[in-house]
């Protein structure tokens, strides 16, 4: 198949797959195969475009002239690359997942489930291709729609609440400064194409250039900067495998995504390099970090300590775009894929003692690595990835954060950096310590006759773990894409 | 050659059938001689559309009386581009109609429906192709007379009132419309649009000349429902049989928005209007008002057709706004708002139509799980909705992309953010109508509704389409607008 195939394709898969799943809505069976089906049909697509954006090319689809001069269009480059990667690869582990973890707790509507499932990867693949930002906008927007129905898939007036929150912060931030810096930039470079070494290049005064970056990070609400955060612990009422791909995946990343690739292709490392209106950048980033770390450490309940430890972990890709070295942009475009498999392991060993065992909270957790040793295991290494130690996949990506902080002797950064890590052993540590370590309390009697989730939910789980630490030996790929982007490979 | 007859055809085919129907006096034979007429007039507006498209005008003279005399039809980008929509809307409408009026109007009175449907047609055409001050102040008459009765025809008692309050104050701004073409006529001492807008530069009583800017100006605003001369329309969008609220909604408002323009920029050139006076401030100022006053009383409405009629309010600002900001970028946001606002209003109220047949009421509170029972006719609600906030993808994209550029391009940042910001207010009217459809459990009445029939679905979903298909490609109605405003800025020269 030709690249433009590949790139529509792409989109289109995922799509044709939720067309088929609400076709199969009376068979489970076979609606839930051709979600599987559809996952590694788009996985084969996306990985068979990498040989030719390793070897340097850019291929690239324009659809249509909506307005004149902004086109529907999409082209690959390296960081968009890295992005459809991991996750259309997760696609197909949480779907695993999905099956075991939407059958296990008997939840209603689950073709509509799918459906939207289906097409929120077609969007985020729109994300990942997306060739100006015009066909970013349409895709983001997209995104949070079609999240939307999963966000409230419970229908309860809680869920209801949640959605009110996702919808007003996501495409209320989107539609207020996002759309306003896209149109500014639109008016100022008189193009909003993604071009190496960005477009703003002599076009604006240091003054509009902060307050663009300014729209820009808190227009992309996806990659949940504080105060535009809350949000994404609003989210967690969602079903778990929602959680797991969508709020720690998909959704944020298309968010941390989407502030990297304005950096580097909008404004343009060197342009903003000497621009002293952008040195706010990291100190937010920072702040996010720390709050946000905070704030896990003092959440008994599980998923949302997993919630307020994924805000955090996004400003890590903000912060390291912001440092505007090569090494952190390195970092950033890895730490995409370290922490999307770190995470979605953490959510799938949640989702799966919640489904075992009916377990929420951390405090309930003493003992259980006992029952749900894979389960428990797993998650132990998802904590190595987010403090980021060996062997886990979080620490190569921090390494080059670290590095590029350092080499720029950008100090505080460095310091943000340790506390974070710091911090994130604090709120992760102690769940691996009591669940191996500790007793049961006794009281609970019968509840705790329970042993390993569902198979295919310990073998989601297991398979991101693997991932997690096959990603620390085996870099080299998505490490060659990123040098890529950071213009030193 | 007919060809060259089409303007006049464009306004007589309608205006001969109403006769017609009343001879006939079958509900029928109406509706079918509506559809013929309505699609009549697609095409030839079409053509006319074609016609001008390369820059040309044409000049039609009634009687071949030539123009001091005589009445002349002048078809450029601008009226054609109107005509055009007029025609879009009125063939889904008369498609639409049937179904809708079923339980609305008694069968008694079907054929007069329709009778007056073809007179409110054919004014709205004519004011859209007349190039004659006063022969539009006759179109206008007739195409409110004709509305009037449209409006009472509804089921609900409170149509009447609707009917007498819009009668009254549509009455006052065609008087005041009439005092100001009087006064521009003593001035000027011609009622030709194009004589007149020749003669004005060498008028030398430029008070006379003022107050007739004033007097078209409030008596044309009072026409197109700007904020604060709006009252008349929540009620009689409201209590209207649907088909006519999705007909008015699309069109009357719009082509009032045309005479506006047609005034301010070829009659007073444009630079008269936006230069020497405060025009373009105080249009902004009740622009914005509408946009966030108008919203936030639609976000406490209770009746979902009030709802969205007051919506309706909020988004003639957008298209004011445009209009204010009085560049071509502002004129082509104006103006594609005008067509794309039509589209999306169209196809609401349309769908909003099925509602009203199935469940009758349409207070939010008795509409609970309506989602569930109506899938099509709600999805097509939710699509509308996002094209209200404009969402990229729909043609309220095109509009909003458009309006924040001509904002920035003033150097208007806070305007830029007004246009976003008051679009979120979109989302919270049009969200409370999701989660009510969505999220509640219907009761046994609401279970018991069916889907609203295929020749409603059929042409409210066309439209539905229209306002995704144009929101990607927008060949046709942002290079019509950007024609029309390119049109009209030539006069302003």
């Amino acid at each position: 198949m030709t690249p433009e195939g590949l790139i529509l394709g792409a989109i289109a898969v995922p799509l044709g797959g939720a067309a088929l799943i609400a076709a199969a809505h009376r068979m489970p069976d076979l609606r839930e195969g051709v979600t599987l089906v559809a996952a590694a049909a788009l996985f084969l697509l996306v990985a068979s475009l990498a040989p030719e954006v390793l070897a340097g090319g850019r291929p690239g689809v324009h659809v249509a002239e909506v307005m004149p001069g902004i086109a529907l269009a999409f082209r690959v480059e390296p960081l968009g690359m890295l992005f459809a990667l991991v996750a259309s690869g997760l696609w197909i582990v949480n779907s695993l997942y999905s099956i075991g973890y939407m059958r296990g707790n008997n939840e209603q509507h689950q073709t509509r489930y799918y459906v939207c499932f289906a097409a929120a990867l077609a969007s985020t693949m729109g994300i990942a291709f997306a060739g100006n930002l015009f066909t970013l906008f349409l895709f983001y927007e997209a995104l949070t729609l079609v999240t939307y129905p999963l966000v409230t898939h419970h229908g309860t007036e809680e869920a209801r609440r949640a959605g009110r929150l996702y919808l007003a912060l996501l495409v209320g931030s989107s539609i207020v400064f996002l759309l306003i810096a896209i149109v500014w930039t639109w008016q100022v470079a008189g193009t909003i194409d993604f071009v190496r070494g960005g477009i703003l290049s002599g076009k604006v005064s240091n003054t509009t250039m902060g307050i663009l970056l300014a729209l820009y990070v808190f227009g992309i609400g996806k990659a949940a900067v504080m105060p535009v955060h809350r949000w994404l612990p609003a989210a967690m009422v969602a079903p778990v495998p929602v959680s797991a791909l969508l709020h720690a995946v998909a959704v944020v990343k298309a968010g941390a995504f989407a502030v990297v690739k304005v950096v580097v292709y909008v404004f343009g490392v060197e342009t903003i390099s000497g621009m002293t209106s952008v040195d706010w950048l990291p100190f937010v980033a920072g702040f996010t970090i720390i709050a946000a770390s905070i704030v896990a450490l003092r959440s008994d309940n599980l998923k949302r300590r997993l919630a307020y430890s994924t805000v955090s972990q996004l400003s890590y890709i903000v912060l390291a775009a912001a440092l505007l070295t090569p090494l952190s942009i390195i970092g950033a475009a890895l730490h995409i894929a370290t922490h999307a498999l770190g995470k979605i392991t953490l959510f799938f060993a949640a989702g799966a003692i919640y489904t075992a065992a009916h377990k929420t909270e951390v405090s309930q957790l003493a003992g259980i690595g006992r029952r749900m040793p894979w389960t428990m295991g797993a998650f132990a290494i998802g904590s190595l990835s987010m403090i980021g130690l060996p062997p886990a996949a979080g620490f190569v990506s921090k390494w080059y954060i670290l590095s590029g902080a350092m080499a720029t002797g950008q100090w505080g950064a460095v310091a943000v950096l340790v506390a974070g890590t710091l911090l994130s052993a604090g709120y992760l540590l102690p769940i691996v310590y009591r669940a191996f370590f500790l007793s049961p309390a006794a009281s609970h009697g019968h509840h705790e006759e329970h042993g390993e989730a569902p198979l295919t939910m310990v073998i989601a789980v297991s398979v991101s773990a693997l991932g997690t630490v096959a990603l620390f030996f085996f870099p080299e790929a998505l490490l060659a894409l990123s040098r890529q982007l950071a213009g030193v490979g | 050659m007919i060809s060259s007859h089409l303007p006049i055809l464009l306004v007589v085919v309608p205006l001969i059938a109403a006769p017609v129907m009343v001879i006939l006096r079958s509900g029928t034979a109406a509706w079918i001689l509506a559809i013929a007429v309505s699609w009549t007039a697609l095409a030839i507006a079409g053509v006319l559309f074609a016609q001008v498209a390369g820059g040309g005008t044409i000049s039609y003279f009634l009687g071949s009386w030539p123009a001091p005399w005589g009445i002349e039809y002048r078809v450029d980008r601008v009226n054609a581009y109107l005509a055009l929509l007029v025609g879009v809307i009125a063939a889904a409408v008369s498609i639409y109609s049937p179904r809708s009026i079923l339980s609305e109007v008694e069968p008694g009175r079907r054929y007069l429906f329709y009778t007056m449907y073809a007179l409110c047609l054919s004014g709205l055409l004519g004011i859209a192709v007349t190039g004659d001050a006063f022969n539009l102040f006759v179109f206008l008459e007739i195409s409110s007379l004709s509305s009037y009765v449209l409006i009472a025809l509804g089921r609900d008692r409170r149509a009447l009132v609707a009917a007498y309050q819009y009668l009254v104050m549509g009455t006052i701004g065609a008087t005041f419309y009439v005092i100001g073409v009087g006064m521009l006529y003593l001035a000027t001492g011609t009622l030709n649009l194009s004589d007149m807008a020749e003669r004005l530069p060498r008028v030398t009583e430029p008070r006379a000349v003022l107050a007739a800017l004033a007097f078209i100006t409030v008596g044309v605003s009072l026409k197109l429902a700007l904020f604060p001369l709006h009252l008349w329309l929540p009620n009689a969008y409201a209590y209207a049989p649907s088909a006519v609220t999705a007909f008015l909604a699309a069109t009357a408002t719009k082509v009032s928005v045309y005479v506006l323009l047609r005034y301010y920029y070829s009659v007073f050139g444009g630079g008269a209007v936006f230069l020497a006076l405060p025009m373009a401030e105080i249009l902004l100022v009740f622009s914005l008002a509408a946009m966030f006053i108008a919203s936030t009383v639609a976000i406490f409405q209770d009746d979902v057709k009030r709802m969205f009629a007051y919506s309706s309010v909020a988004q003639i600002g957008y298209i004011t706004l445009g209009v204010a900001l009085a560049s071509a970028t502002g004129l082509t946001a104006g103006l594609v708002h005008v067509f794309n606002h039509a589209l999306t209003k169209g196809a609401l109220f349309l769908l909003l139509g099925g509602i009203a047949l199935r469940a009758g009421a349409m207070r939010l509170g008795s509409l609970g799980g309506i989602g569930r029972v109506m899938p099509l006719t709600c999805f097509g609600i939710v699509v509308g909705g996002l094209s209200l906030i404009g969402i990229p993808a729909t043609v309220g994209f095109v509009s909003k992309w458009y309006l924040v550029q001509a904002a920035l391009e003033r150097g208007s940042l806070s305007i830029a953010f007004a246009v976003v910001a008051s679009s979120l207010l979109a989302l919270v009217y049009v969200w409370r109508f999701v989660e009510v459809a969505y999220f509640r459990e219907p009761d046994a009445k609401v279970a018991a509704l069916r889907e609203a029939p295929v020749s409603m679905l059929v042409p409210a979903w066309a439209l539905v389409a229209a306002c995704v298909y144009f929101g990607i490609d927008t060949d046709l109605t942002l290079g019509g607008a950007a024609a029309a405003a390119e049109q009209l800025l030539l006069g302003a020269k």
